[in-house]
């Protein structure tokens, strides 16, 4: 079965025809040209295919295309249209990504946890992003990149 | 994967009607977090897939006539991000905390996970020990089923070809405390190598439930009956886990040998039940708070 499918990728109506058994993240990938979506597992375990949907971090891995009619999906491009964000110039000062192809789910995880929590403790983030997987780094500079985000939001509120 | 129907009703009646005429062969859809990796794997394949998530009378999370409701939409972090459920279901608040990752949690759905009624499933446990009601619609109407009478066998429930569960509700209590403790391997996508809920209530009455170790979630009868109106000491506490192993017949597999699980639950029932007296008590331990 084939669908129009229309929704707003990263602020811009798109239209696309997709059949009922295309996933978010290929349609993403290869018919929208999102490229930083990745697939790492294909079933939900590595949290490489992240992308935000009306906010909420979902795996597109797992996700059909036609179930986003309508809906607001966010991908690392449209994070960062006007430029690096904070969280990612903090990745980028502590090294917190080797080879790179988990930072783009990373940072979808860690802008959704940050905006739901500007400043988690460690623990709190370590929780929030158990479901991204990096093979490079050991995630200790990802939690320090993360503890600097967390660090400047906490004096900012001050 | 197969392609197929993709169906969005945006009603209750309309989703039962497409279900009907389908029958085995369609398939409903939450969070999809079971179903589109068994349609990857192809050990599920629908000719049709019924969306629910366009159906607003499944969305509600709501106390009312003494009960906490909860609709088949409602995702894991809804559950998560819930003072009624802090509050009113803690075990089931710390399972759901438990459940996979923030990016399943978003969409994945309590109701999801017991439809699938995998043995390992985190929703089992904290709605044995609360007595849960789940509800049931299809073409002939409506039905309700304990919890309990739910499952009927590994990935098997009660449900009929036509029929959907819209919801469930849980019986507010007065005084109680309770627990929920996962055995995993690692945080962020594991599912339980077992997985324990322990409650008790003013009176003394305790409830003990125990999921992934046999092919249903099960109460411990004999533990909760030699415990009834006594109230708990360490000497008792070891005995009655004793006695809630004998409920259970868990396996060896991939995650954890037989001998393994067993050990555990007699660990996780006994600081269970400490932990859920305190609760009761004192208000400690914390939620969350690492029991194993
Ligand atoms: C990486 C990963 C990690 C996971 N970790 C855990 C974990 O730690 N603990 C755990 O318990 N589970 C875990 N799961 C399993 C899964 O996420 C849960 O079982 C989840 O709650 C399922 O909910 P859902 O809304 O996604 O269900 P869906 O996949 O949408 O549906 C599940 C099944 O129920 C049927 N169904 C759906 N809605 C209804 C309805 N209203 N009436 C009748 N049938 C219906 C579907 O057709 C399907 O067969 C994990 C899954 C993945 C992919
Ligand atoms: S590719 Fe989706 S979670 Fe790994
Ligand atoms: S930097 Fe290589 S996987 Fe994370």
């Amino acid at each position: 079965m084939n669908h129009i499918l229309k929704f707003n990728l990263n602020g811009d109506p798109v239209e696309v025809t997709v059949k009922s058994n295309e996933k978010l993240l290929d349609v993403l990938r290869d018919k929208l040209g999102a490229v930083s979506v990745k697939f790492g597992c294909g079933v939900a375990e590595c949290g490489a295919c992240t992308v935000l949907i009306d906010g909420l971090s979902v795996r597109s891995c797992i996700t059909f295309a036609v179930e986003v009619e309508g809906k607001n999906v966010v991908t690392l491009e449209g994070l960062q249209a006007d430029g690096p964000t904070k969280i990612q110039k903090a990745f980028i000062k502590h090294n917190a990504f080797q080879c790179g192809f988990c930072a783009p789910g990373f940072i979808v995880s860690a802008t959704e946890l940050i905006s739901k929590n500007p400043s988690p403790s460690e623990e709190e983030m370590r929780h929030a992003l158990a479901g991204n997987l990096c093979r490079c780094t050991g995630y200790q500079n990802i939690v320090n990149a993360m503890n600097e985000v967390a660090e400047d939001n906490r004096k900012g509120d001050k | 994967m197969e392609n197929f129907r993709y169906l969005k009703p945006a009603t209750l009646e309309d989703a039962i009607s497409g279900k009907s005429e389908y029958g085995s062969r369609a398939n409903f859809l939450l969070g999809g977090t079971d179903l589109l990796i068994a349609m990857d794997k192809g050990v599920v394949l629908p000719d049709a897939v019924i969306d629910l998530k366009g159906i607003s009378e499944l969305k509600y999370l709501e106390e009312r006539d003494g009960a906490i409701y909860i609709g088949a939409a409602v995702t894991w972090t809804e559950l998560l991000e819930s003072e009624l459920i802090k509050k009113y279901v803690p075990a089931l608040w710390e399972a759901a905390d438990l459940v996979a990752s923030v990016g399943v949690r978003n969409t994945a759905t309590l109701i999801g996970n017991i439809c699938n009624a995998v043995p390992s499933l985190e929703g089992g446990a904290p709605l044995y020990v609360r007595n849960a009601v789940v509800f049931l619609e299809g073409k002939s109407g409506k039905r309700e089923v304990v919890i309990q009478d739910f499952f009927t066998g590994v990935k098997r429930t009660v449900l009929g070809d036509d029929e959907m569960v819209t919801g469930l509700k849980i019986p507010v209590e007065a005084k109680f405390g309770e627990v929920y403790i996962k055995m995993g391997r690692y945080e962020g996508e594991d599912l339980a190598q077992a997985g324990v809920s322990v409650y008790v209530d003013g009176d003394n009455n305790y409830r003990i439930a125990l999921s992934a170790v046999a092919i249903t979630p099960v109460r411990a009868a004999k533990a909760e009956e030699f415990l009834k109106g006594k109230k708990l000491n360490p000497e008792l506490a070891a005995e009655a886990a004793e006695l809630a192993l004998e409920a259970i017949a868990p396996i060896s597999d991939i995650r954890s040998s037989k001998e393994y699980r067993i050990h555990m639950c007699r660990i996780m029932v006994k600081r269970g039940l400490a932990a859920c007296v305190s609760r009761m008590e004192t208000g400690l331990p914390a939620l969350s708070t690492r029991l194993i």
